[in-house]
């Protein structure tokens, strides 16, 4: 057992990667000499060289439809788009075409591809930059969604989208990247569509994922001196997605909240809420609970920032009013 | 020198147009009848585009395409049955079914599909090239688009995308001079000459009458040769018109009928047929051979097509994931 970053962990599955099947190469924007803008692929291109490690213009339709193509044409392509909110002028060639070729051409085509790509606020980006949309892409069949949210993980989820037949947006949280954790030695790996249960407890189920867990998990301390019991569940995929082992938990408690980054309408706590209602009505002590980010445009001002997104006092103090209902 | 055809490569490229024109307009009245639905772009009048560039290409080429694909996937020799099965969204279609008028598949014959999203099929031919270069593969793309794609930014980062890295793609733009109703001079900044963008990107491109088969054939194989042997990409402006609709649901009503009427005189079949005829590369009684199997050919494939089963409702939910 040794201990890795977020950051380190990717990259050793990355190298993993690029070790084991000659026909995968890295694409994207400032990838390879200026070593990726969160640093997860420093040294590649030295390591690798340009065929394989290929820093690209920026023109974000064209590197994803290019890593599709590639695909179909027998790579292994691993894209890196900087930030999630780039991914809209690729969004075209994620939707429309790659999570659409096998099933259009009734399985004659595979596009077996990792888009990396970076999600979240709390770095004063602003409103542009610090966006969540792993949620829109967990909407469309054929896509699959990772978002790691510990390095145990982050090798883990990156070895089983290695195997995986399909393109998976592999999403990586900004202010996660220098977290570090405990990653075996030996090989395992962390099946896509698989929660986890991250910490214990009976009296009210959490279900979050990504950059929310540690918020989540800090809340549950809090709350564990007051003598609450928290539950902590960690998605780690949004599609697949494992429902069930929210259900299970909520079955035991009784109670929900469901955490997440993103906007409250129409974001992914909402399908997760309205899951385990149709799953687990009957044991329901109260009304499920959302914790959102608030409904506006990310704000620059440190203080604005920080009212905007969830952190673990409002996570303590919804859990605590819920409790006394 | 122009280029010339022997009698049996003469009667394949008119057996091909006609086989298109055919099926085209057999495709029109299956429309008519309820039995193929959903969007249906018809190719009848740029016949000789997709003839005389595909006929063109190696076996193992690839192929890239929009959704008035149809012209394209005969050309290569897609089995017109299946064609017609997939456009009736039978099991038994290229494409089971899933795909429709403008998603033909057919991996096997190199022809990696049909795509709706105006200009995003660029991009895809880039990557299937990208494939070529990285595995050393002699094989080349070539792919179809319109003139309406070239306002896509896809067709500015896929030009200079390909370029930059010298890859192995034969862009061939059918400028039939509109995008849905509207005349590019209303669309594009120039109106005119649109391969003149390729030399922005440093790419080798000419323009082309797209209603002489001839011609294209004469235009397209140096290039495609230039790219084979690591020329990097090249684009062909084909001119060219189509004589019917949009799609069957066109109004008809932004062209003038002197327009359509002045293109039809230059129909791609006639005029091959006129060539051939006066330079005794072929006669009438081969032509009447033709017409008959082509016919028969296109009967066949809507009768296949009417007699396939739909696909089971179960199967809706195959080949989502691997
Ligand atoms: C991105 C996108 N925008 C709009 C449409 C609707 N649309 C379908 S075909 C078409 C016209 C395209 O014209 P052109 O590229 O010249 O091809 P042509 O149909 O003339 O062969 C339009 C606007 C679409 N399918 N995709
Ligand atoms: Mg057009």
């Amino acid at each position: 057992m040794g201990k890795l970053t977020v950051r380190e962990s990717i990259s050793k599955g990355l190298y993993e990667a690029m070790d084991s099947n000659e026909r995968c190469y890295l694409l994207g924007e400032d990838i390879g000499e200026y070593g990726g803008a969160y640093a997860v692929t420093k040294g590649f291109l030295d390591k690798y060289g340009e065929k394989r490690v290929r820093d690209m213009p920026i023109a974000e339709s064209v590197i994803a439809g290019a890593a599709v193509g590639s695909a179909m044409g027998g790579l292994f392509p691993i894209v890196e788009i900087m930030t999630i909110n780039f991914t809209l002028l690729a969004m075209d060639q994620i939707v429309n075409h790659a999570a659409k070729m096998r099933y259009m051409s009734n399985g004659q085509i595979q596009v077996p591809m990792i888009l990396r790509t970076v999600t979240g606020g709390g770095g004063g980006l602003a409103a542009t930059h610090s966006q969540n949309f792993e949620g829109w892409y967990a909407n469309v069949p054929g896509l699959k969604v990772v978002t790691p949210s510990n390095p145990y993980d982050a090798l883990g989820l990156m070895r089983s989208c290695i195997e995986s037949k399909d393109p998976v947006i592999y999403v990586e949280h900004c202010l996660l990247y220098s977290v570090t954790g405990d990653v075996p030695e030996e090989y395992y790996n962390v099946p896509l569509g698989k929660s986890v249960v991250c910490r214990e407890g009976q009296d009210v189920t959490i279900v979050t994922y990504g950059g929310m867990v540690s918020v989540c998990l800090e809340a549950a301390d809090k709350l564990s001196e007051q003598g609450i019991e928290a539950e902590v569940i960690d998605l780690r995929s949004l599609r697949p997605l494992d429902i069930e082992t929210s259900v299970k938990s909520v079955c035991k408690t009784g109670r929900a909240v469901v955490v997440e980054e993103n906007w409250k309408t129409g974001g992914f706590g909402a399908e997760i809420s309205s899951s385990l209602q149709e799953n687990a009505f009957d044991y329901l002590e109260s009304p499920i609970i959302r914790i959102s980010g608030e409904e506006v445009p990310m704000p620059y001002s440190r203080k604005l920032e920080s009212a905007a997104i969830p952190d673990a006092s409002k996570v303590t103090i919804t859990i605590k009013a819920m409790m006394e209902i | 020198m122009p280029i010339t055809l022997d009698k049996q490569k003469a009667l394949e490229t008119y057996e091909l147009m006609k086989l298109i024109r055919l099926f085209e307009e057999e495709c029109a009245s299956q429309y008519m009848r309820g039995l193929i639905r959903g969007f249906l772009h018809l190719y009848i009048g740029e016949e000789a585009v997709a003839v005389g560039a595909i006929s063109s290409l190696n076996e193992d080429d690839y192929i890239v395409s929009h959704y008035r694909d149809h012209g394209h996937a005969l050309a290569r020799k897609l089995d017109p049955n299946g064609i017609m099965a997939e456009l009736m969204g039978k099991s038994t279609g290229v494409s089971g079914g899933r795909g429709g008028s403008m998603h033909l598949f057919d991996v096997s014959k190199g022809f990696m599909g049909g795509y709706a999203i105006v200009g995003g099929q660029l991009p895809i031919a880039v990557g299937l090239a990208t494939s070529i270069d990285y595995l050393s593969e002699d094989r080349v793309v070539m792919c179809f688009f319109g003139d309406g794609a070239v306002n896509e930014g896809y067709f500015h980062e896929s030009l200079n995308l390909a370029s930059l890295w010298k890859l192995p793609v034969v862009f061939v733009l059918e400028n039939n001079l509109y995008g849905m109703g509207s005349h590019i001079d209303r669309t594009h900044a120039t109106g005119h000459n649109l391969y003149l963008s390729a030399d922005e990107y440093n790419i080798p491109a000419t323009q082309i009458d797209g209603m002489d088969v001839l011609a294209v054939m004469e235009t397209a194989q140096p290039l495609i040769e230039r790219t084979r042997s690591g020329g990097g990409p090249v684009l062909i402006e084909a001119n060219t018109y189509r004589f019917v609709g949009h799609s069957m649901a066109d109004p008809g009503n932004y062209r003038n009928i002197l327009e359509i009427e002045e293109w039809k005189t230059k129909d791609p079949i006639s005029k091959f047929v006129e060539h051939a005829l006066s330079q005794n590369i072929f006669g009438l009684d081969d032509i009447a051979v033709i017409d008959e199997s082509v016919k028969q050919v296109v009967r066949d494939a809507v009768e296949f097509a009417e007699q396939s089963e739909d696909p089971e409702v179960e199967s809706m939910y195959r080949e989502i994931h691997g």
